[in-house]
Order: C-alpha cells, then sequence, then structure tokens
C-alpha cells in the first residue's frame, strides 16, 4: 500500500466517526434543538455496543447486530432523556446538553471496565471486512471497498436523512418544526413528537459512531478520546451546512486533515498536535463565510436552540 | 330565508396567568355565508378569543358548536378538522420554504408531490382572484404576498371558516381593496368570515354584521346596515370619544433637524433612501407616510446613528451629526421610539421591568458604579399612572404586558427625556382609540415645547389630523412633501403607490429645504465637502 492509499483509507477510516455523530446532529437540530450532549451520546452508544457483545459472545453476525442494536438504544434512551429535558421540561437546551455529555462520558468510563471484554477484538473481525477479495481489485479495491461495512451504512444513512428531509413530507413537517415550531404546530403538527423522535433516532445514529469506534476503528480496544470526536461532529454540522450529503464529503475533508500529520515529514510532535485542530480552524472559516454571505440557505434552522412553549406569550 | 349558523360559542371564558381574564362569559353567533366584524379595544381579548375557536388556545368554560354539534377544539389539527382556518396577525410561515412547501405544511392523506401542489394552488388562486407564485420563497415576498399565501393555505385545506386577524393593518389601500374583493368572492362561495379590525371604515365597508367585545367581555352585535361608526365605537370603548383630533398651533421655530440629499443602504444592500432632502422646524410635527418597506425604517435608524449611511448631510441645530455614536445624538436631544411590528424588538428588553426599561436610557446618570434605581421605579410609577398603563406593577417584566401597554411604556420612556427631536414610529400601531389620543396628546405637548415630531404613521386620516406637514415616501424616494392643511387623502395614496410625484414637478425649486436654513449654503458646501472627505477614508 502506498502513502496516498494508506492516507485516504486511514482518513476515510476516520470520518465514518464523524459522520455517525454528524448525521445524528443534523437530524435532532433539524428539529430545532442543539444537542451538545452528542460526544455523551457517542460514549454511550460504545458502552451500549460493548455490553450488547458481551450478553451474547462471539457469535457470528448476530452479535454484530447486537452491537448496533444495543448501542442504537443505549444513545437513543439518552436522547430521550435529553428530550425529556428540553422539550416536556423546556430547560435549556445547552445547559441539558452540557450536562448529557458529562453524564454519557462518565458512565461510560465508569461501567466499561466492568464489562467482559474477551471477545471484543473477535467480534471486531465481523466489523472490519464487508469484502474480503477487494485486493484482486488493485487500487480500487483498496481506496473503496477495503473498509468494514458500517462505513458504507454511515453514508447510507446520511444519504437517506438527506432524501428524507428533502423529499418527504414527515421531512418538510420536521425543518418546519425547527425553524418555526408555532407555524408547524398552527398548521397541525405535532411539535413535541417530531421533536423526541429526532432527538432518539438523531442520537441513535450518533451512537452507532461509538460502536464503530471501537468495533471497527480501534479493533475491540477502548480508548478515552471519543468525546474530542463528538465535539469534531457538532463542529462538522456547521461546517456541512446542515446538510448531509456535504457531511459525507466535510467528514471525509476533516478525517484527511486529522490524519495529515501522520504524512507530513519532518514536522516536530507539538506541531503534530497543532495540526488536530486544523479541522476547527475550518469550521470556524466557514461559519464566518457563511454568515457574511447571509444567504437563507445555508443558516442554522431558525429556531435552533428555542425551546417551544405553545401557550407562550 | 332561514339563516344557517355555521360557528356557535356560548359562555367561553379563558384567564391566563396573575388574573387576568382574558375572556369572560362570550357568546357569539356567525352564520353560514356572511362576514363578521370582531371589534375591540386593545386587550378586550379579540384573538385570545380566536385562537381558542383555532385551537391554539383551549377555555376555560363554555361550549362551541359547530354547524349545530358542540366541538371540541385541543389543536390546530381539530379546528382543521372541523374546517375552521385562521389567518394569524403574526404570519406563521416558514421563511426558507417556498409559498406551495408552507401550503401543504400539515397536510395529511394525499401523496406528497409538490408538482401537484403548485398546480393546486394556482387553481385556488385563479378561483378567488388571488396573485400568487408557489415557487417562490417566504423571504423574498413582500407582506401582502406572504398574507396571500396564509388565506390560500387554510383555503387548500378546504376550510369553511375564515378567521382574519387584523388582516388590513399592514397593506396599503389598494391591497385592501384587492383582498376586500377576494373576501367578498369568498362569501359568495358560501364560506363564513370573521374578520378582526381597528378600522371603522373597513368594518362599515366589508362586513354583514358587527360583533364587540370590551375588556374580554362581550358587549353585542349589530347588523352594519343599520348602525353607524359613532354608535359602534361607543359600544367598543363604553363611553363617547371625540374623533376629533386636534392640532396644536404653535410658532415654528427655526429648522432643528435638516436633511439633505441622504442615501440610505437597506440591510440587503438596495438603496433604501434615495436622495432625501428635507427639514424639521421646533414645534411642529412632520408627517411620514409610505406604504410598510418604503424605507421610513432605514431613515429613522440613519437620524439615530443606529445605521451608517452612504452619502448625504444630517444637520442638527447647524451641526452634523453623522458618524456620532447613538449615546452622543441621544444627549443631543434627538430621541427615537420606534415602535416595529412585534413591539418588542426594538427599544425595550421584554424580560426587564418597566423600572429597569426606564434605566436604560438613563443608566450613566447614577454616581459611581451602582445604578439609581430609586428614582427610575419613581419615574415608572409615574408613567403608569399618567399613561394608565395596565399592569400589576413597576417591577413586572414588560412581555407580561398586553401590547399597547408596552407601547405605552416604550412612547413614554422617550419622551420623558426631554429630547427636542422625536422620531416616533408607528406609536399607535395597534392600539386603541383612547390609548392613541393619549399618545396624540403627548406628542402635542411636546409640540408646544417646541419639540420637532417626526411622526410616521399608517392611518392616513390621523396624520391628515394631526402632523402640520405630511412628507410621503415610496421606494426610498421623497414623493412629496405637503402642508396637511391643504393635501387630500387621495393625493397622498397616489403618493404613496409612486403615482404622483411632486418633488419631480417642483424640481428647480430647491424642494425640501430651508429658506432660513441655520447655515448659509456656503457653509452647507463646505460641510458637504467635509462629509464627502470622510466617506473617502472610511472607504
Amino acid at each position: 500500500m502506498d502513502i496516498f492509499t494508506a492516507y485516504f483509507t486511514g482518513a476515510v477510516g476516520y470520518s465514518a466517526i464523524l459522520l455517525f455523530g454528524s448525521t445524528g446532529e443534523i437530524l435532532t437540530e433539524k428539529a430545532g434543538h442543539l444537542n451538545l450532549g452528542i460526544p455523551g451520546i457517542m460514549c454511550f452508544g460504545a458502552l451500549g455496543g460493548c455490553f450488547g457483545v458481551s450478553l451474547i459472545g462471539n457469535v457470528p453476525v448476530v452479535s454484530m447486530l447486537m452491537a448496533i442494536l444495543f448501542a442504537f438504544l443505549f444513545a437513543g434512551a439518552l436522547g430521550l432523556l435529553y428530550s425529556l429535558f428540553t422539550v416536556s421540561l423546556r430547560c435549556n437546551q445547552n445547559i441539558t446538553g452540557l450536562i448529557i455529555t458529562t453524564f454519557g462520558v462518565g458512565c461510560t468510563n465508569f461501567f466499561i471496565n466492568k464489562i467482559s471484554s474477551v471477545s471484543f477484538a473477535k467480534v471486531a473481525k465481523q466489523f472490519t471486512q464487508l469484502f474480503p477479495s477487494y485486493k484482486d481489485l488493485g487500487v480500487f479495491g483498496e481506496l473503496f471497498l477495503s473498509y468494514g461495512f458500517m462505513v458504507y451504512f454511515a453514508i447510507i444513512i446520511a444519504v437517506f436523512v438527506a432524501v428524507f428531509m428533502k423529499r418527504t413530507r414527515a421531512g418538510l413537517q420536521l425543518r418546519a418544526v425547527g425553524e418555526n415550531p408555532a407555524t408547524a404546530d398552527a398548521a397541525g403538527i405535532n411539535v413535541g413528537l417530531y421533536k423526541y423522535l429526532a432527538t432518539f433516532i438523531g442520537s441513535g445514529i450518533a451512537g452507532l459512531g461509538g460502536v464503530y469506534y471501537v468495533f471497527t476503528y480501534l479493533n475491540g480496544a477502548w480508548e478515552y478520546k471519543i468525546d474530542a470526536l463528538g465535539w469534531l461532529s457538532i463542529a462538522l454540522v456547521i461546517f456541512s451546512v446542515w446538510k448531509p450529503n456535504l457531511a459525507i464529503l466535510g467528514s471525509f475533508m476533516f478525517g484527511l486533515l486529522y490524519n495529515a500529520k501522520a504524512y507530513i515529514p519532518g514536522i516536530s510532535a507539538p506541531m503534530k498536535e497543532a495540526f488536530g485542530i486544523a479541522p476547527y480552524l475550518v469550521t470556524i472559516i466557514v461559519l464566518i463565510i457563511t454568515s457574511i454571505a447571509g444567504s437563507k440557505n445555508v443558516q442554522p434552522p431558525a429556531s435552533l436552540g428555542l425551546n417551544y412553549f405553545r401557550e407562550d406569550r | 330565508m332561514e339563516k344557517q349558523i355555521a360557528l356557535q360559542l356560548k359562555n367561553i371564558c379563558k384567564y391566563f396567568p396573575g388574573k387576568v381574564i382574558a375572556n369572560k362569559n362570550v357568546n357569539l353567533t356567525l352564520y353560514k355565508g356572511e362576514i363578521l366584524s370582531l371589534l375591540g379595544e386593545n386587550g378586550s381579548g379579540k384573538t385570545t378569543l380566536m385562537n381558542m375557536i383555532s385551537g391554539i388556545y383551549f377555555p376555560d368554560e363554555g361550549q362551541i358548536f359547530i354547524n349545530g354539534e358542540e366541538a371540541v377544539i385541543r389543536s390546530p389539527k381539530d379546528a382543521y378538522k372541523y374546517k375552521i382556518g385562521m389567518i394569524h396577525q403574526h404570519f406563521k410561515l416558514v421563511d426558507v420554504f417556498t409559498a406551495a412547501e408552507n401550503i401543504v405544511l400539515g397536510v395529511k392523506g394525499e401523496r406528497y408531490k409538490l408538482k401537484e401542489v403548485n398546480t393546486r394552488v394556482r387553481e385556488i388562486a385563479e378561483r378567488y382572484g388571488f396573485d400568487i407564485d408557489p415557487k417562490k420563497r417566504i423571504h423574498e415576498m413582500s407582506v401582502s404576498e406572504k398574507q396571500t399565501v396564509e388565506i390560500i393555505k387554510v383555503l387548500y385545506r378546504g376550510a369553511d371558516i375564515l378567521i382574519l386577524d387584523e388582516p388590513t393593518a399592514v397593506l396599503t389601500p389598494q391591497e385592501i381593496e384587492k383582498l376586500f374583493a377576494v373576501l367578498r368572492k369568498m362569501r359568495e362561495a358560501g364560506k363564513s368570515i370573521i374578520i378582526i379590525t381597528h378600522k371603522l371604515n373597513e368594518v362599515m365597508e366589508i362586513s354583514d354584521r358587527v360583533s364587540i367585545l370590551r375588556k374580554g367581555e362581550y358587549i353585542g352585535t349589530v347588523e352594519t346596515a343599520k348602525t353607524n361608526p359613532k354608535e359602534l365605537t361607543e359600544m367598543m370603548v363604553g363611553k363617547k370619544t371625540d374623533l376629533k383630533i386636534e392640532r396644536v398651533k404653535t410658532d415654528f421655530d427655526k429648522p432643528l433637524l435638516e436633511i439633505r440629499n441622504l442615501c440610505v443602504n437597506s440591510d440587503e444592500g438596495s438603496l433604501a433612501i434615495d436622495d432625501a432632502s428635507f427639514y424639521i422646524r421646533g414645534g411642529e410635527i412632520l408627517g411620514i407616510a409610505g406604504i410598510a418597506g418604503c424605507g421610513q425604517k432605514e431613515l429613522c435608524e440613519a437620524i439615530a446613528g443606529l445605521r451608517p449611511i452612504k452619502s448625504g448631510l444630517i444637520m442638527h441645530k447647524g451641526e452634523n451629526i453623522i458618524g456620532l455614536p447613538p449615546k452622543k445624538i441621544i444627549e443631543k436631544g434627538v430621541s427615537m421610539s420606534f415602535i416595529p411590528e412585534d413591539r418588542l424588538g426594538m427599544g425595550l428588553a421584554p424580560s426587564f421591568s418597566i423600572t429597569d426599561n426606564m434605566m436604560l436610557k438613563t443608566y450613566a446618570e447614577g454616581k459611581g458604579p451602582f445604578v439609581d434605581r430609586k428614582s427610575a421605579r419613581e419615574r415608572a410609577n409615574a408613567l403608569i399612572k399618567k399613561l394608565e398603563i395596565i399592569t400589576p406593577s413597576s417591577e413586572t417584566p414588560v412581555r407580561r404586558l398586553s401590547g399597547g401597554n408596552v407601547q405605552k411604556v416604550l412612547v413614554g420612556r422617550e419622551i420623558e427625556a426631554g429630547p427636542n427631536v422625536i422620531i416616533t414610529a408607528y406609536p399607535v400601531r395597534g392600539l386603541d382609540i383612547n390609548t392613541s389620543y393619549v399618545i396624540y396628546d403627548i406628542l402635542n405637548e411636546q409640540k408646544k415645547k417646541g419639540t420637532g415630531i417626526l411622526f410616521i404613521g399608517e392611518d392616513l386620516d390621523v396624520m391628515l389630523a394631526l402632523c402640520d406637514k405630511i412628507m410621503v415616501i415610496c421606494h426610498g424616494r421623497i414623493m412629496g412633501i405637503v402642508h396637511a392643511e391643504k393635501t387630500t387623502k387621495e393625493d397622498l395614496g397616489l403618493m404613496m403607490t409612486g403615482a404622483l410625484n411632486l418633488t419631480e414637478e417642483k424640481k428647480d425649486k430647491n424642494y425640501g429645504i430651508a429658506k432660513d436654513s441655520n447655515l448659509t449654503e456656503e457653509e452647507w458646501k463646505i460641510e458637504g465637502e467635509k462629509q464627502a472627505e470622510k466617506e473617502k477614508t472610511n472607504g
């Protein structure tokens, strides 16, 4: 494998974590809820995945599905907790989100070591390869077919969410809820239900990023680093101007930027660390550009961060 | 012929937190194929009542009958089920959606295909005589276009009962005519319409019957043909009000504020005010008439120092005030009370109490780092008493007050500071007649003191009665400055729509330039050059 291929595949492998997180967060934000709990939720997804696997051990395909199911449920449950606070009890979204992050990260670090991880490395093998014969196809195979199935899954979900929001009635209604809940309410849309569902499913999708991180990216190991990736996912939402299809490209670009340090010869260790902030810098630049451009098509949902109460005057 | 009852309300009551009675024992009957006007002062509970019919609020007591059967309307969804549609005063539209997307929002059952929606929207538009492009996005639309979208939205859902909350407040006379034509067509088609309005002439023109609310209570219903504006006013306010506004005679002073060749950009970067020249004297009320969005807002903001100008001069007592920070301009005695469409958007902090809002302009006066709350509270209490502001106390957040009371706080505070120029935009927007008169009195009082007043209004009748001169703006250009006593409403209307342009006709007569200016023409030239220099260095 030459350097370019290694760089490319490394970036793709990294980008899928972010893509899960961003797609989930976009879905939530489109309902008008800024969920800063994503880092904690992704951690919780990882915890759920590990828990699911530990229940059953290494059974072909089944343990993989268990991991995904439990990751979705664990992360979704934390999302529901967030919704309970912000939708029903109308707590401040930023504060609630930060609490969820703290809770999710702490909980995961506490419980993850109590889960028996003997079968993890074996189960990880189920995740890591989808097309075992990719090497026969040369560079094309290396670049596009060498990944675990969850990489493709991340892209499929992102495309699906993009189409859902653009083409379906439910997508239109979801966007309306995030733009102007009073309008959606007056149009007879169940605003609370949309907010709950968007947060639940969005969190579930983000949680898959946690499973992917443990079982594909780290081959069944656990490393306390995923919450940083959660923050990066939220930055990616801004970078991709709330469009999941752009998030696919954005996550890949973030992957390239993040991994660049390993492929630039002759830079010092502190410089390598400094390269880690490149994605954030790019996000800030994008934010500035979209703000200056002021086009309505690249703005966040109009009521993002604002809780809705029908009888508020 | 026996008329069929479409909607009947029996003993409806609604209370808001804090012992506020919004509606008490309201009874109302709406027949099929009629237009019913709902008349009442501000805070009389009209909108609350209509919100209960359309499912935004739920009544605390009482029953609603639709087509003779009792209906329970717990949400807007239920309201649609009963074929009730409401066009709110503040449009409920999603800015980034197209007209068609907004119209189809929340509609269930049929297949979701925007193309078919577009076709159906065009069909409805044709049937009732609307003008609409289904693919246009809301944020690119004018107010009347947005309103059209709202009405079609309701019709698209097959509503038989339409409720319009102050639909004419934001429209030009021509647009109102168009709207009324559409409403009449709907009436012919058998729809029942409730229209909320403050304007008595419109009530007389459009409605079959009028129901009146006062302080949340139902007063009565009269047939329009058998009543007159005077009787309606009496029912509405409960006591006789003199419909005449006094125009106080004063000796005009020298020009206080002189504006020459002013150009100002809008937020979008287009020219909002194009080469405006005019002046205000002390002891004079200059009215500014124009359709919403014609540039009045930008003009006000430019004078108050809130918006950078492109070119031109603004002279206050012969001193250039361009480029000064707003605080310096306030210190010179130029005060601005701007009442935007949402009332709370500018000038007041919604979560602050009246006292705190009073301090927003005087915070710098106290000694040391502490603010002087005591005197502010005294001033707040004095204001509450003087303007009859209805509030539990001076410490209640202003967002809890009704719209009219919020406006009183804003105007009251501005006048309290003792300015020599007052810029006031829509000070009586949405206010009931009594409160409006209180505001007119305040302005006249200031005028007597020699203050120059720039009055941006929307009711031409009021402006003709109150103002000394009226300046008409159309698309950022001054169409003419006329003496209120010598002009007619028709002329003003023509100028508002750009059909008449006096500035153009009297081009060579130095239009809008005071003969007894504070500066000589020489000095104007020097100031102009100085300003041009400044603009150049600022890029």
